[in-house]
């Protein structure tokens, strides 16, 4: 009877950073979105805060662009109760030359406990928590992961269906320079769906013979099977080169529109991570139409970045 | 390892908290049941059952996670790790009587947390605290309002509640 009640708190979340999802397991992923449900109600009574966090100090240490993913991260750290700093690249210190690693140990030395970075260069996250004792969280690294984004369409799936066991998901457009495509994928699939990866072949990453999806060039063929479909931005700031002839033509061939929308199943799923170009890769129409759940998306972005807080968090409090 | 309430006392002990909570109650204040993951949860059921029985009205129940109001968050935990649950409160808690459940009080820490969690719910006219256990131990300023068994336990010891609804069956243990 005592091993009952000690069962119910054993380590079931060990990491004091987030870097990806692809080192997760799927129990440490479900605990995760578990974690989440129980942070959905802060947000819906009315005293939207809770004190977890309260006297840790969060680092928002974004090198690129973001509305979206910066404010659910600052939202989500002060409804936790923590101090937020904002740090852009254009407004600091990096404009005149300072390394990152400066940067950042410049931060740590004012005190902070978490970092949440963005970063065009891969693999930065993980440099960063080599070095600096804060908690490291990944808010999108190069083409690498967008471990959160992962986690809030998996988060959104689940609440959804249930269960995305046995599920067919299509991910749909750039791959190649999509952080979101990987961490999808790789949430998707351990937690027991199946993934096929749609686009123009110029627009596939090389790896991908060696990814755990399948790979179709005819969102036509697709649109028909799947149980969700997560249409992926056109990202004009990282295409280089010609990866298709016009845009009239991706939009002809890849574009989710009122008439491909016809041949899906009827409760199919539709996802964005945004921002959307309206009518290149989603027609207005299904964008907000009655299968999009891509407000939900949004909504539940803050419960999964407030769990991810809290349990990096937690777990470096353990490991003192 | 002794049983120091078996299934019939814990039965009669609910029906004797159910009649002081009556007792206590003013007329035409509304009562919530809410209890605290998870054995208080299970007690505040049951409670709202005998008290909608007895009222002839319906005791709203619900459910409190306190988890995120711990004192204990970013003390060193070792490796036990209290788990984010989700906290199930169907009703508006304003202007209710809230009788709040848990099966041991002890430290008062819980209770402590708990009380934090409702007052960021709403404001209701009054908390009050019923509990099946009263263990001596008290590290706050907290009393219960409606106790059931008594033990001064000492704090090498466990203080065990089993519930038919989680653990198959109902009895105290203390080990």
């Amino acid at each position: 009877m005592a091993a009952l009640k000690r069962k119910g708190r054993q380590t079931k979340w060990g990491h004091k950073h987030l870097l990806g999802l692809r080192e997760l397991s799927r129990e440490e992923i479900t605990y995760i979105l578990d974690t989440a449900e129980g942070f959905e109600q802060i947000s819906t009574r009315s005293v939207k805060k809770a004190p977890p966090l309260r006297g840790k100090v969060v680092v928002n240490l974004f090198f690129e662009d973001s509305t979206r993913t910066r404010n659910s991260f600052a939202l989500a750290a002060n409804r936790l109760s923590a101090d937020i700093i904002e740090f852009t690249k254009k407004s600091s210190s990096v404009s005149k030359g300072e390394t990152l690693l400066d940067t950042a140990r410049n931060l740590e030395a004012m005190g902070i406990d978490i970092v949440v970075i963005r970063h065009e260069a891969g693999g930065v996250p993980k440099f960063l928590s080599r070095n600096i004792k804060a908690c490291v969280v990944n808010a999108g690294d190069g083409y690498c992961e967008h471990p959160t984004q992962g986690l809030l369409d998996v988060y959104t799936i689940r609440k959804i269906k249930g269960s995305l066991d046995g599920l067919k998901i299509g991910i749909v457009g750039d791959i190649a320079h999509s952080r979101v495509a990987r961490s999808d994928m790789w949430a998707m699939t351990k937690l027991g769906a199946e993934v096929i990866l749609v686009g123009p072949p110029t627009l596939m990453p090389g790896e991908v013979g060696r990814l755990p999806v399948q790979v179709s060039y005819s969102l036509d063929e697709v649109i028909e099977q799947v149980d969700v479909i997560n249409m992926l931005r056109i990202q004009f700031e990282r295409l280089g080169g010609n990866p298709f002839p016009s845009i009239r033509e991706y939009s002809h061939y890849f574009g989710l529109t009122v008439e491909r929308m016809k041949k899906a199943k009827s409760d199919i799923l539709v996802m964005h991570p945004g921002p959307i170009n309206r009518g290149l890769e989603m027609e207005s129409e299904v964008a907000d139409g009655s299968n999009s759940v891509i407000l939900e998306q949004v909504t539940n972005g803050l419960a999964v970045r407030m769990a991810v807080l809290f349990l990096v968090n937690q777990a470096a409090a353990m490991k003192v | 390892m002794a049983v120091v309430l078996d299934a019939g006392q814990i039965d009669r002990i609910l029906g004797e908290l159910t009649a002081q909570i009556i007792g206590a109650s003013e007329r035409g204040v509304e009562i919530a049941a809410i209890g605290i993951r998870s054995r208080g949860e299970v007690l505040a059921q049951r409670l709202s059952g005998r008290l909608s029985e007895a009222l002839k009205r319906d005791v709203p129940c619900g459910t409190l996670d306190i988890t995120l109001y711990r004192d204990d968050l970013n003390s060193p935990q070792g490796h036990a790790q209290p788990q984010v649950r989700t906290t199930d409160i169907g009703f508006d808690i304003d202007d209710k009587i809230i009788i709040l459940v848990d099966d041991v009080l002890y430290t008062g820490r819980s209770t402590r947390a708990a009380l934090d969690a409702l007052i960021d719910l709403g404001r209701p006219r009054a908390i009050r605290l019923a509990v099946l256990v009263d263990r001596a131990g008290r590290e706050f300023p907290i009393q219960a309002d409606f106790a059931g068994y008594k033990t001064d336990a000492g704090p090498g010891k466990l203080v065990q509640v089993n519930l038919v609804e989680s653990d198959g069956k109902d009895e105290v243990v203390i080990d």
